[in-house]
This record gives C-alpha cells, sequence and structure tokens, in this order.
C-alpha cells in the first residue's frame, strides 16, 4: 500500500466524518428547538433583527 | 463568531456578517475556476482567434450582466438573488423558474468541480508514478468537506473562498509576469504558433460555437447577488463587489487567453484538462508550476464552495416563500446558516459528479445559467419601467439603459444557437424540464404560497397600478 492508497482511505475516512457530524447536529438541532423557531425567518425583516443582534462571548 | 441568543428569540434569520471582499470571493471564486479549465474547449470549437472574440463578446455579456444585477439587487437585498428580484418585479411563475435555473446551475458546477478534483488528484498521482487511482473519494470528500463549512457558517465559509480565490487570481499575473513577453527570451511564441495558418480555421461558424465554452470565461459571477441578506451594507458592498468581480475576470480571462495560446498549439490547447497548469509546466519554471497547480486546485474548491453557498441560498428562499415545502426555509440557531437546503443539495451534487459525464454536467450548468441571463434583460426593462429613478432609491444606477439590456438578449440568443449546435438534445430536454415543472407550480404548488406575505420589498405602488 503506498500513500496514495492511503490518501484514498483517508478521504473516505474523512468524508464519512464530516457527513455524519452534519447528520448529528442535524438531528440534535431539529429535536431540540421547534419548527416554528427554525423556520421563522422571513425576507424582509433582517433589519428590525439587527437592531436585536448582541455580540456574544 | 458573533451569535445572538437563539432559544429566547422567537425569530432566527441569516447573519449580516459579510463584507465587500467576501462578495467579491463569492462571484469571481465560483468563476475562475472556467479560467484554469473549460474556457479552452472554445479554441477546440473555432480556434484561437475565435476563442478570444468570444472571451470578448462573453465579457460584454457579463459585464450587462454585472451591471443590471448591480442596480437591481442594489434594491432587493435578500437571499435568493435574482429570485427574489423576479418575485417582486415580474411575477411568481418566472420567480420559481429562476430559482430553479440557479439551484441548478450552481449544483451542476459544483458537481463539475468536484470531478474536477477527482481528475487532478489523478494527474498529479500520475506524475508521481502511481497510475490507476480511485478518484471517487476524493469527489466525495470536496463535496462533503465544503458542504460542512458551508454548514458551520457563512463568514468562515467565504473568508476561506477569499485566501483561495485571491491566490488562483494572484498566480495567473505571476504565470504572465514569469514568462515576461516583453523580454525577446519569453517563451512565447505566439508568431510560430498562430502566424501560419488561416485566423480562423471553421470560419465565422467556429467562432459561434466557440460562444459556448466562451461562457466559461465568467459563468456564475451574477451569484454575487444571493450575499444580499448576509451582506453587512447591500446596497454600497452588492454593488462593489459585483464590479470588482468583472473587471477581475475581464483581466484574467485576457492574461489566460495570451498566455496558454503562446505556449500551446491550438489544436492541443482545444482539448487540455488542465490548460493553465500545462502553460506553467510548458514555461519550463518548476516554481510556476507548482503555483498554477494548486491555484488550479483552490480555483475548483472556490468554485463548488460558492455554489453550495449560493444554490443553498436560493433554495432556501423559495421554502421560505412556501414554493416549495417550507420545511427548507429552516436556519440553523447557532450557525445562522440554511441547513437543511444545504443538506438536501449534497446527494444531488454526488449523483451528478459521481454518475453523470463532465460535458452533460457542464452543458446543464451553461443551459441553466443561459436561461436566467435571458430572464435579466426583461427584469431591468420593467423594473425601470414600473419604478422609475425617481421612485426608489438605488445603491447603484447602471448607465446606457437600455442598451445594455438589449445587447444582453442579443448575445443570449447567439449562445442559444451555440449550444444547439453542440448540444441540441439536451437544450430542448431542459426547456421540456422547466416547461413540466412550471405546469407542476402553477397548478398545485402556487396554492400553498401565502400571496401577500411573499412581496416584502417596501416599494411605492408600481407606476400604471
Amino acid at each position: 500500500m503506498d500513500i496514495w492508497n492511503m490518501l484514498e482511505y483517508a478521504a473516505w475516512g474523512l468524508s464519512i466524518l464530516f457527513g455524519l457530524h452534519m447528520i448529528y447536529d442535524w438531528y440534535k438541532t431539529d429535536s431540540t428547538y421547534s419548527e416554528d423557531v427554525l423556520t421563522s425567518s422571513r425576507e424582509g425583516e433582517l433589519e428590525a433583527m439587527a437592531e436585536h443582534h448582541k455580540v456574544g462571548s | 463568531m458573533s451569535q445572538t441568543t437563539a432559544k429566547s428569540s422567537p425569530k432566527i434569520s441569516l447573519l449580516r456578517v459579510l463584507g465587500p471582499a467576501h462578495v467579491w470571493a463569492l462571484g469571481v471564486g465560483i468563476v475562475l475556476v472556467g479560467e484554469y479549465m473549460g474556457w479552452n474547449f472554445a479554441v477546440g470549437k473555432g480556434g484561437a482567434y475565435a476563442a478570444l472574440i468570444a472571451c470578448w463578446a462573453a465579457g460584454l455579456l457579463y459585464t450587462c450582466v454585472a451591471m443590471i444585477d448591480s442596480e437591481v439587487t442594489s434594491t432587493v437585498a435578500a437571499a435568493g438573488g435574482q429570485y427574489a428580484q423576479a418575485k417582486h418585479i415580474i411575477g411568481p411563475l418566472m420567480a420559481f423558474n429562476v430559482g430553479l435555473y440557479l439551484v441548478f446551475a450552481y449544483t451542476m458546477l459544483e458537481a463539475a468541480n468536484a470531478i474536477t478534483v477527482g481528475f487532478l488528484v489523478d494527474t498529479v498521482a500520475g506524475m508521481s508514478g502511481h497510475s490507476g487511482i480511485d478518484q471517487r473519494p476524493f469527489i466525495v470528500l470536496s463535496i462533503i468537506f465544503l458542504a460542512w463549512l458551508n454548514y458551520r457558517g457563512v463568514l468562515a465559509t467565504l473568508t476561506f473562498s477569499l485566501v483561495i480565490t485571491a491566490f488562483a487570481f494572484v498566480a495567473i499575473i505571476v504565470l504572465f509576469f514569469g514568462v515576461a513577453p516583453w523580454n525577446v527570451d519569453s517563451p512565447l511564441k505566439h508568431v510560430e504558433l498562430l502566424g501560419n495558418q488561416p485566423a480562423l480555421p471553421y470560419g465565422w461558424l467556429g467562432v459561434l460555437a466557440a460562444m459556448h465554452f466562451g461562457l466559461w470565461y465568467y459563468l456564475g459571477i451574477e451569484g454575487t447577488t444571493q450575499a444580499a441578506e448576509e451582506v453587512r451594507s447591500p446596497a454600497r458592498s452588492l454593488p462593489f463587489g459585483t464590479m470588482a468581480g468583472i473587471i477581475t475576470l475581464l483581466i484574467a480571462a485576457t492574461l489566460t487567453w495570451y498566455v496558454s495560446t503562446g505556449l500551446m498549439p491550438w489544436e492541443y490547447l482545444g482539448q487540455a484538462g488542465v490548460p493553465l497548469f500545462d502553460a506553467a509546466r510548458l514555461s519550463g519554471s518548476t516554481v510556476l508550476m507548482v503555483i498554477l497547480g494548486i491555484g488550479t486546485l483552490f480555483s475548483t474548491l472556490a468554485s463548488a464552495n460558492g455554489c453550495i453557498n449560493d444554490a443553498s441560498r436560493a433554495w432556501f428562499s423559495m421554502g421560505r416563500d412556501h414554493y416549495l415545502p417550507a420545511w427548507f426555509g429552516a436556519v440553523h440557531p447557532t450557525y445562522r446558516t440554511p441547513y437543511r437546503s444545504i443538506i438536501f443539495l449534497v446527494p444531488i451534487a454526488l449523483i451528478f459528479a459521481l454518475g453523470a459525464p463532465l460535458d452533460q454536467v457542464i452543458t446543464f450548468s451553461i443551459v441553466s445559467g443561459l436561461l436566467g441571463y435571458t430572464f435579466m434583460p426583461l427584469n431591468i426593462i420593467l423594473f425601470r419601467r414600473k419604478w422609475p429613478l425617481d421612485t426608489i432609491k438605488r445603491g447603484y444606477v447602471h448607465p446606457f439603459h437600455p442598451l445594455p439590456a438589449i445587447v444582453l438578449l442579443a448575445l443570449c440568443g447567439v449562445t442559444y444557437v451555440a449550444v444547439f449546435l453542440g448540444y441540441g438534445t439536451q437544450l430542448v430536454s431542459m426547456v421540456a424540464f422547466y416547461i413540466v415543472v412550471s405546469l407542476w407550480f402553477h397548478f398545485w404548488r402556487y396554492q400553498f404560497v401565502s400571496r401577500g406575505k411573499q412581496f416584502t420589498m417596501p416599494w411605492p405602488r408600481p407606476k400604471g397600478y
């Protein structure tokens, strides 16, 4: 097995890791927040939102 | 990164964190890969000078696109870009179609970029003596890693794009200075390579055919408008980033043509997989070869990265307006990205990247883009007619109206003929597809759309209504 074969396996492994991380976070987010909150974005309301924006630590 | 307290907030929206440099990176990042590969098929269609004519004709087309887009989007500062413009200016059916054009143009371009990443890895492996590498893991990794990056936040995503796009652009400049055209010892051989043969080997028909791939020099610059809802000062940043982007691309495209045609016979150049990398290898400089090799990879990744950003915003916007299931209109409470739209488009990109030929994927992207460009002249003419200059404050007013709209429409017509000559069946199939989904939208989906709520811009009543 040369470096290129190892890179192939590494690419498969990283793809699975990134994919699983997204899916886990997706599941966690959807089960933590209500659908009304998640889909509460409205076009044209951003300026009002920006006024409530707080810079966190 | 700054965040609001999402759980206690009744509303979650995208974040305004981007500046003009990010807008530039989004537009140029999507496109610059076209200078590294793809544009040279125009040389194969009609010869070196036909590709130059196509370069400048397409440059004119896209300058019109950038000017028109800059004016309209400086007033319609909403995610979805041209989709949101069409919704407010023309109507829902046009908006639905434009939204789909955007999603397919960018998702297919993303797939084409991923295929190219696999090809590049294979090329490098071949140069190091390893043949028969499996390209699939690299194709899959490029799509999933960039989707993950997009999922995690727009600021990091487009800062990443900014760095690698700037490197890829500077690499082209370095190549130009590296071959030193003013020097008598320059490796450029324009006179020998282009002097003793017909300027247009296939005549003007070749020039027409070259227009198909001439779009590749600039395809995607209009994607800057998708950042409208996440940029801090849309009325200033969007026109500035877009116009700076088209100027960058005009310079990069002309330099690319000049250097490449001076180093390779047009018969070879017209079929080359990575022409700028080949040009660097032919220059005899190892440093240039390494820089252009990295530039090729970076331009490909920047393009795929921007495409994921833009396709997901268009899909998200349509979901938010219920043009598609509202489920797609969700925003991540921590990362403030349209996370469901980002994830949903991943398998679609993977299917095309792993299962479709590159030229078909590219043509799918080009035709979807072209349909979008055809909408733009109609859009700006109606915009100026319904809301004249003294009725809405614009961040940018494009000059010579309606000349750019007429030129754009004429060039789109020429390009349709060019695409029809090469990929007639695919062109007709795609138009048929868009007709079928339009019927679905008109007779079924539109009943779910809240007709009053979708029009959000605080504009006066249109003139004549």
